[in-house]
């Protein structure tokens, strides 16, 4: 009798450990990337990150400064959200409002292969077909700008952005669009006036999501945007992004130099930034009991 | 409060039961008698179901759920810590509201329980199956296909399945929670017709809303209303001359 | 009035359009890279070690190593994955600690992949002293698809009915017993789909594996858990930006794309498909 209850203790305790490992792994992450990164405030000091040049392998001074790092994600980031913004919500109130079920059902997997399509074939195809169609259309010396990583970045942002923005819009009561028909207005009107905005911060969480994935992309935006690390606005430039920096210099660096906890620094603010993004989003989701 | 002259088989005392916060059952007390067939009625919500459940404390599995007083069954508080959850369980055998065949065959069906008990031997599965079939009065009707899928059955015989697994697990008690609420009349005919046959070997607790079926199947009636024990007695004397004003404005219809 | 009923039509026709133009750019992807990718593909492309590095020859070492990767995760991720969607949906009650969980759970699953090739570089790689290995790729991919494997079977195990717990419970089974005999066989296939899907996406990152798995080229096959391995991915990667003559050799590139393409869309697919049949199956 006993030794049943043991049993049951001891396979609740084991599973409930397993259960806790997302904590622990959370906490890890924070650790080894502030283990890393620690021994870059003592020496060469925390203010040599917060410049403008980042110019890590030099003979004469190696440069730090982040700063061109952050507003090529950001640059990137943006442009590929004002991109996708129209095609994933209309896309998601087509889905659940317009199509007929038999289109749905082809439409919502189709769209899952997307989200299916790994980042380094995506980043192919922008290589060898957008990139040189963009400096085509826009006459550029090179097709590797910010505006190409954005495109491909926008469709990798939109099936998130369409998937939880459909689940926001089915989640508005019937009622609402059953009163606004009721007093005369067409279909249309009824899902502009009347659904989208009554699933809007759902809608607006979907796109932060959506961001979240954007900023934290590695293998296209290194493949074609150019990876010039230029602190530019202007999407038809040559940017570097943070996840880009990483990635493409982390193999060639020495374990514990400077440029390697600066790497990490790198890791921590990118870690931040996705961070708040989710947590925000998952707070207006969660008043949906919509998960992802 | 209230009593029987048979032999008590649960016996509750001074009983409160809360959901979180909220207050279900206040201050039962009652003594169920053995091999007897008692009914718990009273309009939807007045905590019979709840009571029920506290019996074989099935209300555990929901959370935040806290019991005071005291509930015995064959002298033994059976929330006491010492307690052994699952071995109180396999006394009690339980009929719930909606049929609930597992998706097995309806063999398996019966032997979930003895398996899970430890009796392994194949001659003596079948045996366990083909009496707790023959009691619940199904054995004829699928005796040819046992090793089917259970949810081919029709309703009726659904829940006349799941009587015969909660009989396989030999209990004493058999708890049944609006066992016919989802059958046609001719099915909880059936149904009643078994508990009737049943209460020879077993101490049956009914959970009903119907009360021409508590009034039909029943020794002891008990009326529940807002999580009182209203009125408790021999059934015959709660539908004729009730001593409560509350049960008898119930049982002639004027709420409920 | 038929004037507007003509402007109706066409913001309808406006956003019909929208849609489907993300579904032709998905199509001409799927398409551009099919039609360029298959003259590539041969038997020896498939089975064969590259040449003159990956200007000619096969992929081989490449496949072989994205699917020991694959494999590895499975066998990390899958069982923690599962023993703690048990815990969340049977065991767990509503409490601060729970609550921590799911929010462990949500910023996990939002962590960039290539801060989770810094976490297993730092973790595993160096302070574990796996090195650049298989071992720690494996494990830095097992933590990233956790999220995805314990969300979907916990999905799995929500969707049967409470009445098989109870109905099983009230017969004197042990909470555990029940879970084993009378949940887990029904949640089983659901939980292994949306496991697959999780880990098909694995199979196509590049970001982790980078910093703690990969190289370039080998000229073994891998022999155990601590040797470094190929993979397509990163394979694709140097191919199509490092190599010197990047532009000579896009045959190799789109044949590269194109499996592993089939590969992650091919688990997906087949994940999906069998999730559909699955659910036809069991109605409760």
């Amino acid at each position: 009798m006993n030794k049943q209850r043991l049993r049951a203790k001891i396979i609740k305790y084991f599973l409930q450990s397993c259960g806790s490992l997302s904590i622990v792994i959370v906490l890890l992450i924070f650790l080894f990337l502030f283990k890393e990164a620690l021994p870059f405030i003592g020496s060469p000091g925390l203010q040599e990150l917060f410049h403008s040049v980042w110019n890590p392998v030099s003979f004469q001074k190696e440069e730090f400064g982040i700063y061109p790092l952050i507003t090529g994600s950001i640059l990137v980031t943006v442009l590929a959200t004002v991109i996708a913004i129209p095609f994933g919500i209309v896309g998601a109130v087509y889905i659940s409002e317009v199509a007929s079920p038999k289109e749905r059902e082809f439409l919502k997997p189709f769209i899952e292969i997307l989200a299916g399509i790994p980042s380094v074939v995506l980043g192919f195809f922008g290589l060898v077909v957008i990139a040189p169609l963009i400096k085509q259309m826009f006459d550029l010396g090179t097709g590797l700008t910010a505006l190409t990583g954005a495109v491909l970045l926008a469709f990798m942002a939109i099936p998130t952005i369409m998937s939880i923005s459909e689940d926001a819009i089915k989640s508005v009561p019937a009622a609402y669009k059953e009163a606004s028909l009721a007093l005369g207005a067409s279909k249309l009107e009824t899902i502009w006036k009347v659904v989208v905005p009554a699933a809007l911060s759902g809608i607006v969480a979907s796109v932060m999501l959506g961001m979240g994935r954007v900023v934290g992309e590695t293998m296209t935006v290194m493949m074609v945007t150019g990876n010039a690390p230029i602190i530019s606005m202007n999407p038809f430039t040559s940017v570097r992004t943070m996840t880009a920096t990483i990635a493409a210099e982390m193999g060639e660096v020495t374990i514990g130099s400077d440029h390697y906890m600066a790497l990490f620094w790198v890791g921590l603010v990118l870690m931040l930034m996705t961070f708040i993004l989710n947590m925000i989003s998952y707070r207006v989701l969660k008043r949906y009991g919509i998960h992802e | 409060m209230a009593e029987t002259e048979n032999k008590s088989k649960v016996h509750v005392d001074k009983m409160d039961f809360y959901y979180g916060a909220v207050q279900a059952l206040f201050n039962i007390n009652m003594d169920i008698a053995e091999k007897k067939v008692t009914a718990f009625i009273g309009p939807s919500g007045c905590g019979k179901s709840t009571f029920l459940r506290t019996l074989n404390r099935m209300n555990d599995i929901i959370d935040g759920t806290r019991l005071e007083g005291k509930v015995m069954i064959d002298n033994s508080d059976i929330y006491s810590p010492m307690t052994d959850v699952v071995g109180l369980r396999k006394k009690i055998g339980m009929i719930f509201q909606k049929s609930n065949p597992f998706p097995k065959s309806i063999y398996d069906n019966i032997a979930y329980g003895p398996r899970i008990h430890g009796v392994k031997d194949k001659n003596k599965l079948m045996e366990i199956v083909e009496s707790c079939l023959i009691k619940s009065a199904l054995w004829d009707e699928v005796k040819d296909r046992l090793d089917t899928s259970a949810m081919g059955l029709s309703g009726g015989q659904q829940q006349r399945l799941c009587i015969a697994r909660a009989l396989a697990i030999n209990p004493e008690i058999v708890l049944m929670d609006e066992p016919a609420s989802a059958l046609d009349p001719k099915s909880t005919l059936k149904i009643e017709d078994l508990i009737n046959e049943l209460k020879k070997d077993y101490t049956i607790i009914i959970v009903t809303h119907n009360m021409q079926q508590a009034g039909r199947v029943s020794d002891y009636t008990a009326f529940f209303y807002e999580g009182h024990l209203i009125e408790f007695g021999a059934t015959g004397q709660i539908f004729t001359k009730p001593n409560q004003k509350q049960t008898e404005d119930y049982i002639t219809g004027r709420f409920g | 009035m038929n004037n507007k009923r003509t402007g109706e039509k066409i913001i309808y026709w406006t956003m019909r359009g929208i849609t489907y133009s993300v579904v032709l750019f998905i199509a001409y992807i799927l398409f551009d890279i099919l039609i360029n990718g298959l003259p590539a593909i041969s038997w020896d492309f498939i089975t064969g070690d590259p040449e003159k590095s990956g200007a000619e020859g096969g992929i081989f070492p490449a496949i072989l190593g994205t699917l020991l990767l694959v494999v590895g995760t499975i066998v990390v991720a899958l069982p923690l994955g599962m023993f703690s969607a048990i815990y969340l949906t049977e065991y767990a009650k509503q409490s601060k600690f729970t609550q921590s969980i799911r929010m462990a759970i949500v910023t996990l699953a939002g962590v960039p992949s290539i801060v989770f090739g810094l976490f297993g570089l730092g973790l595993f790689v160096i302070t574990l002293d796996f090195g650049s290995s298989l071992l720690a790729g494996s494990l830095t991919l097992a933590c990233m698809v956790l999220p995805t494997i314990i969300v979907s079977s916990e999905e799995a195990l929500k969707s049967v009915p409470k009445y098989m717990r109870e109905g099983s419970l009230a017969l004197g089974a042990t909470k555990w017993e029940t879970i084993y005999k009378n949940v887990l066989p029904y949640a089983l296939p659901g939980m292994l789909t949306g496991s697959i899907l999780g880990v098909g996406r694995a199979a196509g990152e590049t970001a982790p594996i980078l910093l703690t798995a990969a190289a370039f080229f080998l000229p073994e096959l891998p022999t155990s858990v601590f040797d470094q391995v190929m993979a397509l991915p990163y394979h694709l990667y140097i191919l199509a930006t490092q190599h010197p003559e990047a532009q000579k050799i896009l045959p190799m590139q789109y044949g590269t794309a194109l499996v592993l393409l089939l590969l992650v869309v091919g688990l997906n697919f087949g994940a999906i498909i069998f999730r559909i049949r699955v659910r036809k199956k069991y109605k409760w």
